[in-house]
């Protein structure tokens, strides 16, 4: 398994979640963990995925995910998990 | 796992901080190139750097992309050319061929720059040794994203007086031959004391002889990231603020280190180093002179700046030491001036002088750094200011070093442009009473006592 993390992060609306879901069952990704607050009307969320099966489409997801945030005015991004687990975990 | 909080401060570090990686450098050794014949030793090492480097840019940014961190340079360092060249240069000329080539294998490649364009000559200077640092000026004139470096000295040899001289007269050479870009030939030219082998940061990386045939070193970056956090310990104590330059500095360094151990493997070429350095760029909060003003001095440069500079770089080194197991290069926290808007500022506003910055440097990383002076200085003045440098290194068994750039036609007052991550500078006034008999003498300074340690 490689895990990567998506955040969105932008003004709540509605569907935000259905639709990020959509996309990623679309491309055969599996969500693992799911946890969202929304903080003053602002919506954060954070998503564990099994990237595993995207080895040299990495970049393709992420533009992807970019453009479907772009549609709904959120910032969506996706990096490989290491970078969070090596900086806060000793 | 890893939580929603720490996923949104790392993202906020890299958004609104400048958390970067600053650069992976693939250090190359060209021994292996070496031939009888200029033009044959020319086709062999961009045959050389080609193969070896030809997919640094592309990996980079593929690890950029899927870490979701920026990869600001992509750079090389190569064997120092005074060793490569010395059996086909015969002339100064022959060896402008070679940074011709190797310009051109930079620019084919895509890194932005190239270190190694250096000699080695802490004791003596061999015949090539001299060739090369003759051939500087014009080397530096018609080439780009050539870099290269002179170490004139170290703990262990002493100072090579008569290469200090000839660094002077280079140094001004070089601002003659590019006077039409505000002297930016000195922009790519430092002069060392105790240079390390393994130093990704330019313009004074190259890839020692001590180093295997390929190595990959990265350096890191990260003021605003130390700034932004010292924001949060404002008025408390000295314990409080160290253990937070630590705690941000072990975090920063753990980056570099995830993001040098991919690019090793990804380009199946040995890692070699994480240099540890807070190194500033002339973006607005990426400003190790503002970290020197959150830590309390109003400007850097006031009284107390270089006991706050002492306890960054120390507390930088022992947060960072503990996130990476191989830590080299310069690691510190870096100076300069026309690459910091901080330290723009102070200098504009006369906080900052050179004196003062010589100061700072025997308790940082590096030495008087980026910094513009009148294009009127004698070389002999440039080559004492070079002589008090080493003298710190030296004597404090640190690297130090000099880039200074004596703009041709400015004077104190007047402002330069360089443009990109070399950023701007106030031309800064230079001690007027000469030191020509000092630097006249020929020889070398002994070694100091304490570096005979056998």
């Amino acid at each position: 398994m490689n895990r990567s993390i998506i955040t969105v992060v932008g003004k709540d609306t509605v569907g935000i979640i259905a639709r990020v879901c959509t996309y990623l069952a679309e491309q055969n990704i599996n969500i693992l963990d799911i946890t969202q607050t929304i903080v003053s009307g602002y919506f954060n969320m954070m998503m564990i995925v099994d990237t595993g099966s995207v080895t040299e489409d990495f970049h393709r997801l992420t533009s992807g995910l970019e453009e479907l945030g772009d549609s709904i005015g959120v910032q969506i991004k996706c990096q490989r998990e290491e970078i969070f687990e090596k900086m806060h975990r000793i | 796992m890893i939580n929603i909080n720490e996923v949104l401060e790392t993202n906020k570090m890299i958004e609104k901080e400048n958390l970067d990686v600053r650069t992976i450098t693939l250090g190359i050794s060209l021994l292996d190139c070496v031939s009888d014949n200029v033009d044959v030793l020319c086709a062999n090492i961009r045959k050389k750097i080609v193969a070896v480097a030809g997919n640094l840019a592309s990996t980079a940014e593929n690890i950029s992309m899927e870490y979701g961190i920026p990869i600001v340079n992509k750079r090389i360092s190569i064997t120092p050319i005074s060793l490569v060249g010395a059996s086909a240069c015969k002339t100064p000329e022959d060896y402008v061929k070679v940074a011709v080539a190797l310009d051109e294998a930079a620019k084919e490649v895509g890194v932005n720059f190239l270190g190694g364009y250096s000699a080695i000559v802490s004791k003596g200077m061999t015949e090539s040794d001299r060739l090369l640092i003759e051939s500087i000026p014009e080397a530096l004139a018609v080439t780009e994203r050539v870099c290269s470096s002179v170490n004139v000295g170290s703990t262990k040899t002493g100072i090579n007086m008569d290469a200090v001289r000839l660094m002077g007269e280079t140094v001004k050479r070089t601002a003659e031959a590019t006077r039409d870009r505000d002297s930016l030939g000195c922009a790519k030219l430092v002069v060392l004391c105790n240079a390390p082998d393994d130093n990704p940061f330019m313009a004074g990386a190259f890839h020692g002889v001590t180093e295997t045939d390929a190595i990959i070193n990265v350096g890191v970056s990260g003021p605003g990231v130390v700034k932004y956090a010292l924001e949060s310990v404002r008025g408390a104590s000295f314990e409080v603020l160290c253990e937070t330059i630590k705690k941000t500095a072990f975090k920063i360094t753990r980056v570099g280190q995830l993001v040098a151990q991919e690019a090793s493997r990804r380009l199946g070429i040995p890692f070699g180093i994480i240099d540890l350095s807070l190194a500033p760029t002339p973006a607005i909060g990426d400003s190790v002179a503002d970290i020197l003003h959150e830590i309390g001095v109003e400007k850097a440069g006031a009284p107390g700046t270089t006991a706050a500079l002492a306890m960054l770089n120390d507390q930088v080194k022992k947060g960072g030491v503990m996130a990476s197991s191989y830590v080299g290069g310069l690691s510190g926290a870096f100076i300069p001036v026309s690459e910091d808007q901080g330290m723009i500022e102070a200098a504009e506003c006369g906080a900052l002088t050179i004196e003062k910055l010589e100061a700072m440097t025997c308790v940082c990383s590096v030495g008087l750094d980026m910094i513009a002076i009148p294009g009127d200085t004698p070389a002999t003045s440039i080559s004492g200011i070079i002589a008090d440098e080493a003298a710190i290194g030296m004597v404090n068994q640190k690297t130090t070093a000099v880039r200074i750039i004596p703009v041709i036609g400015k004077k104190v007052g007047d402002s330069v442009e360089f443009g990109g991550l070399l950023g701007h500078a106030p031309v800064m006034p230079v001690n007027g009473f000469g030191c020509s008999d000092f630097v006249s003498r020929e020889g070398r300074i002994p070694a100091p006592i304490h570096s005979f340690k056998n």
